[in-house]
């Protein structure tokens, strides 16, 4: 009995994963999400980068280029995309199937599941020989998901649209929706401080996600990179 | 019945022609279309004249210095006799016992009807005692001159948000006037100092149209305080095209491009510099070569250095910054799933070849 369904909680006879060879997991709205919001964090992280420390100066007259500007508007709009596929992904918790809700909340008063985490701790330190099978996320990374994925995006979203707010004004929706942050966290220095981390952060957790995503996929007993592609999972033995 | 503000002017020998002048100007300055200029004559004819005591708690007395070099309107003109400032210890000619009388007379005869414009904080510590004014602290007396009036005007950062002398570790517990005054509407008019105009504006508006003017979250009035220095800043086209400054002294400095790398904190203070400028237009901090240091802004003091943009932050340490910590950091994770990386491929071959 070492193969168990995380969310299911069910021995592998009864859920008869011997026999399964394919489970549809991520369906279509939430693997559009993935890579829409791959794409927009890979965007974000970069031009954001670089508008806390902009490229080298061109010498070209000041009216012929908008560098700064064009990085400004694309990250912007990696914003729109980033926040918007994160609201339309909050939607699809309830519209979607049972394991479109996983990364949105952890099962902690569960004894069992905590068991697994620290199986799979020891799985990532190299303690166990023989890794679980899952059918969605396996427990340590549905609590990786659930911090950065959820509310690191969420943080991101707050104090990012609160910046946002500065350049629009007051009166504009992002500042009535967002502007009380700025007060909140200490003014708008903090609050770009604050954001900075935040991309650090984010920088850190899609290196460690694309690493853990590859490795399963190349030493674990389940498909990893097809399944968010397809939205199948399938099993190797 | 109290004499008006017009009644004080003509028996100042200010002539009708200079008053209504001053009106339009006052309303040019508050942002008003033309109409408004009869408006302001008019309440100012009309009204009984509101008596302001200003206040000097722990301060550099800059407040002052900037107020009195108000060009539009003329402080000379008008301030001093116009905004009827009965009590201000720098400025008034009374001294002593007959100065402080006259904070008491002004509280009996304006009780519910005087505005106090504080310059300067309160230091909390020591029951007050770092900062004395009339043998008293001058907690004391703030609290005492605050009870009875109308409403409070917090010059400059000092009263607005602490400014330096709060800043850490801030040993006389000196507070801004929000956090010792809680009954009275305030309105905070942040800068070290603010520019003449806008202190002179900001009084002219309160006492014309009889109300505060339009205040955003944090308590400053939004027609000043509403747009950032970088939303109207004139280098704002250099920073748009990338071109920025490097270092104090290289072409891109001399050619006037946006001191964004070199720390201007423009893009994060609240503030009418860009627009209003200062000495009357003249110039202001980043036309003269030099960033903006924040100073309008809540403990600009402890926000890191003046010349960096990615600022240190207190949380992690003396002089640690987002970048700083997140990239040494990012870096080592990286190398951490290289080892892990290389670790697995090991122990894969290992189980293979068993």
């Amino acid at each position: 009995m070492n193969e168990t369904d995380s969310s299911a909680n069910n021995n592998d006879e009864a859920l008869g994963l011997r026999q399964i060879k394919a489970v549809y997991v991520y369906d279509a709205p939430v693997r559009f999400w993935h890579l829409t919001n791959g794409v927009s964090i890979v965007i974000l992280i970069i031009t954001g980068y670089f508008i806390g420390t902009p490229l080298p100066s061109s010498h070209q007259g000041s009216t012929e280029i908008y560098s700064m500007g064009w990085i400004r508007l694309t990250h912007f709009v990696a914003a729109y995309i980033f926040a918007i596929g994160f609201l339309g992904r909050l939607y699809w918790v309830f519209a979607g199937n049972a394991h479109a809700k996983q990364i949105f909340y952890l099962p902690i008063h569960k004894l069992r599941w905590w068991g697994e985490v620290i199986f799979e701790l020891k799985w990532y330190m190299f303690m166990v020989k023989q890794p679980k099978k899952y059918i969605a996320h396996n427990p340590l990374a549905r609590v990786m998901m659930f911090t950065f994925a959820v509310w690191g995006s969420i943080y991101m979203i707050l104090t990012g649209f609160a910046l946002y707010s500065e350049g629009e004004g007051s009166g504009h929706w992002s500042d009535i929706c967002f502007g009380w942050i700025l007060d909140l966290s200490g003014g708008s220095m903090a609050t770009h401080s604050l954001h900075r981390i935040g991309m650090w952060v984010t920088l850190i957790f899609a290196t460690i996600h694309t690493y853990a995503a590859i490795r399963e996929d190349i030493v674990s007993r389940q498909s990893i990179l097809a399944t968010m592609s397809s939205g199948w999972r399938t099993f190797r033995d | 019945m109290n004499e008006t503000f017009y009644d004080v002017l003509r028996r100042q020998g200010i002539s009708r022609r200079s008053f209504l002048k001053f009106c339009s100007l006052t309303a040019a300055s508050l942002g008003l279309g033309n109409t408004f200029a009869p408006k302001i004559a008019n309440a100012m004819e009309t009204k009984p004249r509101t008596p302001v005591i200003w206040l000097h708690g722990l301060e550099c007395t800059c407040c002052s210095e900037s107020f009195i070099r108000s060009a539009h309107p003329l402080t000379k003109d008008v301030v001093l006799s116009m905004l009827s400032l009965d009590y201000d210890d720098t400025l008034m000619a009374a001294a002593g016992h007959q100065a402080e009388a006259i904070i008491e007379q002004v509280k009996s005869k304006y009780d519910g009807n005087y505005i106090v414009a504080v310059e300067g904080n309160p230091p909390l510590a020591e029951d007050g005692m770092f900062c004395i004014h009339g043998g008293r602290p001058f907690l004391e007396v703030l609290k005492e001159t605050c009870a009875g009036a109308k409403a409070i005007i917090s010059w400059g950062s000092c009263a607005a948000y602490g400014c330096v002398q709060a800043a850490k570790p801030n040993p006389t517990q000196a507070t801004p006037i929000h956090k010792v005054i809680s009954d009275k509407p305030i309105i905070k008019v942040p800068g070290c100092p603010p520019i003449a105009e806008v202190m002179t504006g900001v009084i002219a508006y309160i006492l014309t149209f009889d109300r505060l003017p339009e205040l955003d979250r944090q308590g400053r009035p939004k027609m000043f305080y509403g747009q950032r220095i970088h939303d109207k800043c004139y280098r704002r086209g250099h920073f748009d095209a990338g071109q920025f400054a490097e270092i104090w002294d290289d072409e891109a400095s001399r050619k006037g491009y946006c001191l964004y790398k070199v720390g201007c904190k423009g893009p994060t203070t609240y503030n009418a510099c860009s627009s209003m400028r200062w000495n009357g237009g003249i110039s202001w901090p980043v036309q003269s070569g030099h960033g903006c240091i924040g100073c309008s802004e809540d403990g600009f003091w402890d926000k890191g250095s003046f010349y960096d943009r990615i600022v240190g932050m207190d949380n992690f340490g003396i002089e640690a910054s987002a970048d700083r910590v997140g990239g040494p950091v990012a870096g080592v994770v990286a190398g951490a799933i290289a080892t892990h990386a290389v670790v697995t491929a090991l122990s894969r071959s290992k189980k293979k070849s068993d």
